[in-house]
């Protein structure tokens, strides 16, 4: 078989590629398929070997054309489809290596690296952070470095190297002020494929019991809030998520509600002013603190209460809010609300019912069978655990009576059956309880190891009244937290255990640069970009405004280019910058060197110009002279810099 | 045809009125800002699309990351056309020697390239209209590449390299840098050779051109000062041997049988051209065995010597005859 010669071959530009594709292959691992990256790997190990003997067989274009093909055929059947994000990614990541087997010219190469900055692109689809961010910044240096040394053929690598740094490094201004000024459109500017948002970790609009306790083993952050003034006590920290109305003997559902511009209720007691960052969740829930006063425009009310989005929040999204904890809410319900909340499914839980009957049989009214059942998981010691054992057909009968072991959302349902038993209306709650404020830059942060269910009682005269039956059986949950409240032993997250304080600090300081990060380069949209050019003194800048700005900004950054690319760079040879420092200074008498003029030629027309001062500039051209031209002297350096003294002091006048 | 000269007048035309090119340049020619061209190859072409691409998905994706990334790259784009300005920035390109060559072969014609900065200057091409890309090549700092450029020598006379275009796509091969030159560079071309050219014109065949003195064919004729172009077998080494001077023995015979090689005597009809192509074609045998001759062409005549000198001398002649002499100079 026919070897392509190795000197036709860019070695340095070939090395500089793999690394710029394994930059930008590797983060792909984290949500590409296992088979697919196999396949990336084993396809770049072959041509690490072949880079390695330095024999590079003729492309074989069919063995190249298999192998794609097939690789299509496993993406299709993988993701049963073809368009959208993920096939998309894992399509290109296979041209991408099957590309290095094809490079028989510079073009080959610059499709390759291309290819690379596509797929560098398509890593922030799943993830914008800070070491992303800095990965990418390194994929881009290799990728600039490749290209460069496609053209800069002999030149070493650390030559390449120190060449790409500085062209990235003088692009950096370009980025910024493109970054601010570039006039923003929001997208999306025509419909996505149906995977362009992953379902993330989050809340659901159903619960069963361990939907909860899952959530509750990450400690990803599900919003951020930034009070004005004081916080709310943590017994107020309710962030209200799906109100779960309907329950068929093993899991609940949300019941459908309406949504208006308006609340329903009427703001009383203190109020919280807070801006809410909420990360994105692909649901149209905003998770307000309880209960969100009227007037914020771009949400609606819910009849539940809850506050809702137009479309499901799919990026970061800040609103400024107020909360009003301690308003009344639903005190006029509809009837058939009300006895929607009062079902139960037929043919379980007759243990419970027993208990419920004894319990609140005799009780006057609503109140005091709240107080009742209440008072019955006060005294029941119960035990909070994040591991409860299964639960079988009759799963509240089983909880309350056998394994009285149980997380929020078997405190929650339990306490709703049994109310609705009682046949006074109640529902779940779910969302966020709790949060911890960053002592660094003072953001509350709710976790989704903050997720929690609750329950909502209806009383008549009162409306709605919230109902926290965790924290009737286990009040740390609430004022301490997880944490505290789990028994001892219990494996927590590791951030969460207590002799990691030091690394909590850590995640602290990170979580605080994560949150400007976030709120300055990745929430930086098209209203951040108009009250940005608002504060700089721009009312009211339309486009138009912005790319004169921007014109503006990058003629300045051009020059100033330019104006750097034509400095004359200064010798280092002493003698030279003495020499030209004389010629600099007689040119300036109007009697510059022609540049055909030796220095005693020179000298010579001088004095002819110059009598008085002839004796001065014959001797200066004379040792210059000498030291250029004459046999070498042990004292060079030391007469050169005397040499520039004197010619210092030449005064012409 | 035709169209070919219009685009040589369209070039012409341009490079006058937008490249400030300005007829044949003196040496060194140092390419200043003002005639360094800056525009963007296929490759920057393709690179715009995909950074639009990119762009577009940003956008539709909302990804603030993918905003800077495009817009860092179309910085770098956009530096590297400054760099590519700089690389090519107060080069200075002067003519080397041409060597002389006969019609039909390839004129080998030299650029030095000075850089006289403290920046290597990598990865810079020379081209011609008619010869295609070049092998790149680097000029370190403070040194001088030398690149030969080759040329077909179509007609004798003098050949001007003309247009020359200095070009680099250096750093990222996205900008195409370039200036265009005309380097004042001329290569003496010499008339073909004739093939299967007639034998000399001795004195046997021509029946003319017979000089006193040719009975006496190797006569010794007495010694004349020594000539470095002379045999060494008509050299007087008796003399030398006896601390003498380098003298060269006359033969009167040798004299007599004078070669020469006379524009008149050849055939009537043979016309220019190829007359001196067979002029050529004898000196270049009457050199190969070592025969002094005399060259006569109309209003020039050249007296018998041999040596490399008098075969370019004549050659020269040859090449010039009834061209500008002056450029020649």
């Amino acid at each position: 078989m026919r070897l392509i010669e190795i000197g036709r071959l860019n070695i340095s530009a070939r090395v500089w590629l793999l690394a710029t594709v394994i930059i930008t292959l590797a983060p792909h691992a984290m949500t590409q398929p296992w088979w697919l990256m196999l396949l990336c790997v084993a396809l770049l190990c072959w041509h690490v070997r072949e880079l390695y003997v330095g024999r590079f067989k003729p492309a074989r274009r069919l063995l190249i054309l298999l192998l794609a093909s097939l690789a299509g055929v496993a993406v299709k059947l993988h993701f049963g489809h073809f368009f959208g994000k993920d096939p998309g990614v894992a399509l290109l990541a296979v041209l991408l290596c099957l590309k290095q087997f094809e490079m028989d010219s510079d073009r080959d190469l610059r499709a390759a690296v291309f290819l690379s900055l596509f797929l560098q692109l398509a890593l922030f689809l799943e993830n914008q952070t800070l070491p992303v961010a800095a990965l990418a910044l390194t994929g881009t240096l290799a990728a600039t470095v490749t290209l460069l040394s496609i053209e800069d053929v002999r030149g070493s690598a650390p030559q390449q190297l120190r060449a790409g740094g500085l062209l990235l490094l003088q692009a950096l201004p370009f980025l910024v002020v493109l970054f601010i000024a570039f006039p923003r459109i929001e997208g999306p500017l025509w419909g996505l494929p149906s995977d362009a948002f992953r379902a993330s970790t989050g809340l659901s609009d159903s619960m069963e019991p361990g939907s909860i306790s899952d959530l509750t083993e990450s400690s990803a952050i599900a919003l951020r809030a930034t009070f004005n003034g004081t916080p709310p006590p943590a017994r107020l920290r309710y962030w209200r998520g799906p109100v779960l109305s309907l329950f068929n003997g093993r899991s609940w559902r949300a019941a459908v509600a309406q949504s208006d511009t308006r609340p329903s209720y009427i703001p009383a007691g203190p109020a919280f002013d807070y801006a809410l960052t909420l990360e994105p969740h692909n649901r149209p829930w905003l998770l307000a603190l309880d209960f969100t006063a009227p007037g914020v425009t771009q949400a609606r009310y819910a009849s539940d209460f809850q506050l809702l989005a137009s479309t499901p929040v799919r990026e970061r999204r800040r609103l400024a809010l107020r909360a009003y904890p301690e308003t009344p809410v639903g005190v006029t319900e509809a009837v058939g609300l009300l006895r929607l909340n009062q079902q139960l499914p037929a043919g379980f839980n007759p243990r419970t019912a027993e208990l419920v009957a004894t319990l609140t049989g005799s009780a006057p009214d609503s109140e005091s069978k709240l107080t009742r059942v209440l008072d019955y998981f006060r005294g029941g010691s119960f035990i909070y655990t994040l591991k409860p054992p299964l639960l079988g057909r009759h799963s509240v009968d089983e909880f309350l009576f056998d394994t009285r072991r149980g997380f929020c959302e078997h405190f929650a349902s339990a306490f709703v059956v049994m109310m609705r038993m009682a046949d006074v209306p109640a529902r779940v709650v779910t969302g966020y309880q709790g949060g911890e404020v960053n002592p660094i830059d003072g953001v509350m942060v709710v976790r989704q190891s903050d997720a929690h269910a609750w329950a909502e009682v209806w009383l008549a005269g009162q409306g709605w009244r919230r109902v926290d039956p965790t924290a009737a059986a286990n009040p740390i949950r609430i004022d301490a937290g997880l944490a505290a409240a789990l028994p001892e032993g219990e494996l927590l997250p590791l951030m969460m255990r207590p002799a990691f304080e030091w690394l909590r600090d850590l995640r602290h300081q990170w979580e605080a640069l994560s949150n400007t990060w976030n709120e300055w380069v990745l929430g930086y949209n098209p209203e951040r970009q108009r009250r940005l050019m608002e504060w700089v003194g721009l009312h009211r800048p339309d486009w138009k405004t912005l790319v004169t700005l921007l014109g503006t900004a990058i003629t300045a950054l051009m020059l100033g280019l330019f104006g750097w690319a034509l400095i004359r760079e200064r010798s280092t040879d002493p003698l030279d910058r003495a020499w030209n420092a004389f010629c600099d200074k007689l040119a300036r008498r109007a009697f510059p060197r022609h540049a055909w003029e030796g220095p005693i030629d020179y000298a010579q027309r001088l004095t002819q110009a110059l009598p008085h001062h002839a004796n001065r500039i014959r001797h200066i051209a004379s040792v210059y002279a000498n030291l250029r031209y004459g046999p070498s002297n042990p004292k060079h350096a030391q007469l050169a810099r005397k040499l520039m003294q004197e010619i210092k002091q030449l005064d012409l006048k | 045809m035709a169209s070919g000269r219009t685009i040589a007048l369209v070039r012409a035309t341009v490079d006058r009125l937008l490249f400030r090119v300005r007829g044949i340049e003196p040496a060194p020619i140092v390419l200043g800002q003002r005639r360094i061209f800056v525009l963007p190859t296929p490759t920057g072409l393709i690179y715009l699309l995909v950074l639009l691409v990119m762009l577009i998905a940003s956008i539709n994706y909302n990804l603030s990351l993918g905003y800077a990334l495009v817009f860092l790259l179309a910085g770098a784009g956009v530096v590297s056309m400054v760099h590519a300005f700089r690389n090519l920035l107060e080069l200075s390109i002067a003519p080397g020697r041409a060597e002389p060559v006969f019609a039909g072969d390839l004129a080998r014609f030299r650029l030095l390239v000075s850089n006289d900065s403290r920046r290597r200057r990598p990865a810079l091409r020379i081209t011609t209209a008619d010869a295609g890309p070049s092998e790149s090549f680097d000029v370190g700092a403070h040194d001088t590449h030398e690149y030969a450029l080759l040329r077909l020598a179509g007609r004798r006379g003098l050949l001007a390299l003309g247009r020359v275009v200095i070009e680099t796509t250096y750093p990222l091969g996205l900008i195409r840098a370039w200036s265009i030159l005309m380097p004042d560079a001329q290569c003496l071309i010499y008339p073909a050779p004739e093939l299967a050219a007639p034998p000399l014109p001795d004195h046997a065949n021509s029946g003319q051109g017979r000089r006193e003195g040719e009975s006496g064919d190797d006569d010794f004729a007495g010694l004349r000062s020594h000539d470095p172009a002379d045999s060494p077998r008509h050299v007087a080494w008796k003399v030398v041997a006896r601390d003498g001077p380098m003298l060269t023995k006359r033969f009167s015979g040798l004299e007599g049988r004078e070669l020469v090689l006379d524009w008149s005597v050849l055939p009537v009809n043979l016309e220019v051209e190829r007359r001196l192509s067979r002029l050529c074609a004898w000196i270049l045998v009457a050199d190969a065995q070592g025969r002094p001759f005399a060259l006569n062409l109309p209003g020039v005549r050249i007296a018998s010597a041999s040596g490399s000198q008098h075969v370019q001398a004549c050659l020269t002649r040859l090449a010039l005859y009834r061209e500008n002499i002056h450029a020649l100079d």
